[in-house]
């Protein structure tokens, strides 16, 4: 079968490598720029068990550069995964993890963790990610039954609808709790502008561990994502059993990204508009897309890092608000280009 | 092939649009559903291909579809509905390669041999074979249906439910798109069931009819039976036979 057929190994080899060029990049620059020798000489000492070369350099790649672009990355490519696959579910290149409200509702519960303290002994980030996770889940659950509560059929209009009202109400919730929030204001409004200064190597584990899971049980649907983008009807006609495949690919979309929004907060657009210009580029097919979209909004997430972190050094930005400027650009580029060619 | 008893379907508690209809398709028959709007032409549709939660019992070769899985039942049971507006410029060949969806395979089964030989056929057969390589987003009304006829001919299904299928076609390609049918048709272990508005065509094509109103089937039969004068009468509301007799005099 020729073209529902994803990428053949080799393609996806080029991708990888293209990603490992970002990541290497980003770890060697920063507000320290790194020699790239010493750069790699730190990643093959990491990786081969040799001991690290006693520097300030090493000390930073190691404690703070390396965990935090692995987390970039990773959270590039799960968000962009799951914007990818809501837009074929819901047939609508608008939808987003933030137009279905889990974004939001991970928020909530991320904030409600900082300001009430929430944490588990001994883990004390697991609080805010159980939060997020658990907020993810139980505001899908919220949007879908209300939806079903007034729409028997289930159809993705409604969906959205909802999705969008309770975006809203969550918004106004978190801003009603970081006015009762005192000192914990500064940490609540950097953490809901989206940062990932601080992240550590745990964070990448519960990343690398969640896009496993979740990012695996979406790539496995492409076919039936395919069926939804072209039509719901459709697809039921074609034999896809379509409630347990959207309610799958809703759940793995929110878990992925209650655990994104836990470690790096509301990272906006990047859900948008990568798996909208992959989808310009390679056609709508989700076997290519999907991927297509993991490896991009990987690179995405690693070039905003890199100019949260530069470009006006030695103070740093915070991601959510590089992405937000460069994809709302972005974005309304790629309207107006859209509009001329329907005209 | 098919049997339906009883077949209810209400979209609010206190009007059914559909109220308790019975009928039985058999093999190489087309049964046109006939009635003015809102009889519950594509309500009866919809609740034969599973869309609409209906009352009733339906059965394919003695199967209750309600209790058959999905992939199973595409290999029975196709749909070509009325439009298919599609967002996202998927090919024809994408659209066709749809079709076989059910029998790709999955994790613990294997893909069936013949998925890309029925995707060929298919498209061959509707003459999109050019267009394979096109989007859907840039075909016609009459070009994007041939391609979801396409799609429904490489699902190969032993029933074929039609909605409207020629709703916003011209005249060649309503032509064009019935012809392909009752090809379709006349092979051993087959059946169409369609609803349809234009009453020349379902004379033209059908070999049986059901004639609904307000939920309702009064007749069903034979389709020169069904489409008397009195039966179209009672249920249009107007003399359908002399009606058509004086559109045919425009012409003379």
């Amino acid at each position: 079968m020729k073209a529902s057929e994803g990428f053949s190994p080799g393609q996806h080899l080029v991708f990888q490598l293209l990603v490992l060029i970002f990541i290497v990049a980003g770890i060697a620059m920063g507000s320290v720029m790194l020699p790239l020798v010493d750069t790699l000489d730190t990643l093959w000492a990491l990786i081969s068990g040799a001991s690290l070369p006693q520097s300030s350099a090493s000390a930073i790649l190691v404690h703070v550069r390396i965990p935090r672009v692995l987390s970039a990355a990773l959270i590039g490519a799960a968000l962009s995964l799951c914007g990818a696959a809501m837009q074929g579910l819901l047939r609508n290149p608008l939808a987003d993890g933030s137009t279905l409200g889990v974004s939001s509702g991970a928020s909530l519960g991320a904030v409600i963790a900082i300001s009430l303290g929430i944490t588990v002994p001994a883990l004390p980030f697991a609080g805010t990610v159980m939060m997020a996770m658990l907020f993810a889940f139980a505001s899908l659950m919220l949007i879908l039954a209300l939806s079903y509560s007034f729409d028997r059929s289930f159809s993705t209009q409604t969906i959205i609808l909802m999705g969008v009202i309770f975006s809203m109400f969550a918004s106004s919730l978190i801003s009603l709790i970081m006015a009762f929030s005192g000192d914990k204001l500064r940490s609540i409004t950097f953490w809901t502008m989206g940062s990932l200064a601080g992240t550590t190597y745990v964070n990448v584990l519960i990343l690398l561990l969640a896009l496993v899971f979740f990012g695996g049980l979406i790539t496995l649907h492409g076919r039936e994502l395919n069926a939804f983008a072209v039509g719901e009807e459709n697809a039921l006609h074609i034999g896809v059993p379509v409630r347990r495949v959207k309610l799958t690919v809703m759940i793995a979309v929110s878990g992925l990204i209650g655990v994104c929004v836990s470690v790096g907060g509301t990272i906006g657009f990047v859900g948008l508009i990568i798996p909208h210009i992959t989808r310009m580029a390679l056609g709508p097919n989700h076997r290519k897309l999907l991927p297509a979209s993991f490896y991009f909004g990987a690179i995405f997430l690693l070039l905003c890092d890199l100019i949260a972190r530069t470009v006006v050094s030695p103070v740093e930005l915070p991601i959510g608000v590089v992405t937000s400027l460069i994809g709302a650009m972005v974005f309304v580029f790629i309207f107006r280009g859209r509009k001329r060619k329907e005209r | 092939m098919l049997k339906a008893k009883n077949i209810s379907v209400s979209y609010n508690v206190d009007k059914k649009a559909l109220d308790g209809v019975t009928l039985e398709a058999k093999e190489n028959q087309w049964i046109m559903l006939l009635g003015p709007n809102g009889a519950g032409k594509s309500t009866l549709i919809k609740a034969l291909s599973r869309v609409l939660p209906y009352e009733g019992e339906v059965l394919i070769k003695g199967q209750d579809i309600a209790h058959i899985k999905p992939r199973k039942l595409a290999g029975m049971l196709g749909v070509l509905q009325q439009s298919n507006p599609v967002n996202y410029a998927f090919t024809v060949e994408e659209i066709v390669q749809l079709g076989r969806y059910a029998f790709r395979g999955g994790i613990f089964s294997k893909p069936r041999q013949d998925n890309e030989e029925k995707v060929e056929q298919a498209l061959l057969w509707t003459g999109m074979s050019d267009f394979r390589g096109r989007k859907i987003t840039s075909l016609s009304g009459g070009e994007r249906q041939r391609a979801f006829l396409a799609q429904v001919f490489a699902q190969d299904p032993d029933i074929l439910l039609l909605d409207e299928p020629s709703g916003s076609l011209d005249l060649k390609h309503q032509q064009a798109l019935f012809d392909l049918v009752r090809e379709w048709a006349q092979k051993p272990g087959r059946c169409v069931i369609s609803a349809v508005h234009d009453l020349s065509l379902a004379r033209k094509y059908g070999s049986h009819a059901i004639l609904l109103r307000n939920g309702k089937a009064p007749a069903q039969g034979s389709i020169q039976t069904v489409m008397s004068r009195d039966n179209l009468s009672a249920v249009y509301g107007m003399d359908v036979h002399q009606w058509m007799k004086d559109m045919l005099v425009q012409w003379a």
